[in-house]
């Protein structure tokens, strides 16, 4: 229908302060010609959770890993803590990752280390190698560490297997790992993705309680439209490599879904 | 013919070939003079030496002695050299973690370090170094970096780079990203294989003697010379016992490393 879908209106979100992250043009191909991110803009506000939703294959995981740079963006600029991640040099860039924290579809825990040594994982970027592989961590860390298992309510699993444990438990240990950084920023590719809907509700509540508490901005890859508006402050729709809605949950109507994954009947 | 049908159709190119290979062992046979008089004759001469193989002679038991413990140190030298040496190879030679550039290098080493039996290894590093253990060390060694290269790196080509990639982005440097992302995962793979590559070289310890590179190989040669085979035969029963007990060590290391 063209013309009768209302431009996504790019609702300014951000209630305080200076955005967190501000993403300019970001354009990412993995094959020539072939861009899977065209001109990405985007500002994130410094606190809330920014939910991005679209289709698989869209490029919603490849969005939030250009963002730290686990995939190299093509072109455009990333601004974060000051610096334009997409220049930055080797060295400078582990220091910024440090500042991000990251949290799994798959959890991504190091499954044959116990939980407290994924936590303090977290604090990889501020010890020596020779301290890490002796697992030697500063003492205030491992403390915090412990206090960070019991807030996500897993005290008394510090020294059990990572594969011990079960999806629900294993991405509590994911979200510890990511705030163990002290993060500035928390980004989240489809944590609930494979949990059951019981417990994605259970690891969505405990994520933003937690980065509304720290006051961490948090952006969050997320399939599940229900769980992308009763959680997210504020929702981005990606279709076809580009944003096409940016509003506030309440904002977003069954003609943005369309609009966003196309065709109609699922939506009955 | 009723109720049968050939459900594999004739083939002549295969049959040809099956005639082609019967033939030719039967030209083998011939060239090299296996005739049943000739195996007659080995049956003999086997006899008799079975005959002075026993009763085995353990009188110079600290000749044994000494050429054992240099092997079984060689041996064990050898491995943890190895091991060290082929962990910084075998993750230069991972294809997953490593860009080209690097793999190929690292992988022509390894496949060098290969292409020669210790045997020959050993004569290389004789003449070089001269004789004694220094020469099988090394030779087992090479051997060494050759195998526990390759399945190490194999290894690494198997893990899961989702872990990798969580460490990655905690801003970890290279060196912590490799302890904490891929050691991890390949840590159980690795003892099990330096465990073999440990009974592997108890036994090779026992032959580069015989080209002069130390171990209890020397003396077994020098007493086949010498025609002393019931030396022959308490050496050759000393290595068995070693080779056993061998096992029965890295298996209790494997035990150990699993728990």
């Amino acid at each position: 229908m063209p013309g009768a879908a209302p431009q996504a209106s790019a609702v300014p979100v951000s209630p305080s302060g200076a955005a967190a992250l501000v993403i300019r043009y970001l354009c990412k191909e993995y094959v020539r010609g072939k861009p899977i991110l065209r001109d990405i803009n985007l500002e994130i506000a410094s606190n809330g959770i920014t939910a991005i939703i679209g289709p698989s294959g869209t490029g919603k995981s490849t969005l939030i890993r250009c963002i730290n740079r686990l995939v190299e963006p093509t072109a455009g600029a990333i601004v974060f803590d000051g610096h334009d991640l997409t220049r930055l040099p080797r060295k400078e860039l582990r220091a910024v990752r440090r500042l991000i924290g990251m949290v799994f579809q798959e959890y991504n825990l190091v499954e044959r280390l116990t939980v407290i040594e994924n936590v303090l994982s977290g604090r990889l970027g501020y010890v020596t190698p020779a301290n890490a592989w002796l697992r030697r961590f500063p003492r205030a860390d491992v403390g915090e560490a412990f206090d960070l298992l019991d807030t996500v309510g897993l005290a008394g699993f510090a020294h059990q297997r990572a594969d011990a444990l079960s999806g629900g438990q294993r991405q509590r240990v994911g979200i510890a790992r990511a705030l163990m950084q002290r993060p500035k920023l928390l980004l989240a590719d489809e944590p609930t993705s494979s949990l059951d809907p019981k417990t994605s509700v259970e690891i969505m509540t405990l994520m933003r309680d937690l980065a509304l508490e720290r006051g961490i901005p948090a952006v969050v890859n997320i399939h599940n439209v229900d769980l992308a508006r009763r959680f997210a402050r504020r929702v981005v729709g990606l279709s076809g490599g580009g944003v096409v809605f940016d509003g506030t949950p309440d904002g977003l109507t069954d003609h943005h879904l369309m609009q966003i994954y196309g065709g109609e009947n699922w939506l009955e | 013919m009723a109720g049968v049908s050939v459900v594999r159709p004739a083939s002549w190119p295969l049959r040809l070939a099956w005639a082609a290979f019967a033939l030719y062992l039967a030209y083998a046979l011939s060239h090299l003079e296996l005739t049943p008089a000739r195996f007659l004759a080995g049956l003999e001469f086997g006899q008799k030496f079975l005959a002075k193989l026993f009763p085995p002679d353990f009188q110079r038991w600290e000749l044994l002695l000494k050429g054992l413990k240099e092997s079984l140190e060689m041996a064990i030298l050898a491995s943890a050299l190895g091991v060290v040496v082929s962990l910084p190879v075998s993750l230069l030679a991972a294809r997953n973690l490593m860009p080209g550039w690097v793999t190929w290098p690292a992988r022509m080493l390894m496949v060098v370090c290969r292409s020669f039996h210790p045997v020959i290894v050993a004569i290389l590093f004789v003449k070089a170094v001269g004789f004694g253990a220094l020469a099988g060390i090394l030779a087992l060694t090479v051997a060494s970096l050759g195998f526990l290269g390759k399945l190490f790196a194999e290894a690494i080509e198997e893990i899961s780079l989702k872990q990798v990639e969580a460490i990655r982005s905690t801003g970890a440097p290279f060196m912590s990203v490799i302890t904490y992302g891929v050691l991890p995962q390949v840590h159980a793979r690795f003892i099990g294989f330096s465990s073999y590559e440990l009974d592997a070289n108890l036994r090779n310890s026992t032959l580069v003697g015989i080209v002069g590179a130390g171990g209890i190989g020397g003396t077994l040669f020098a007493a086949f010379q010498r025609f002393d085979y019931d030396f022959v035969c308490a050496i050759i029963l000393s290595i068995i016992a070693m080779i056993v007990a061998g096992e029965v060590l890295t298996n209790a290391v494997k035990r150990v490393f699993r728990a």
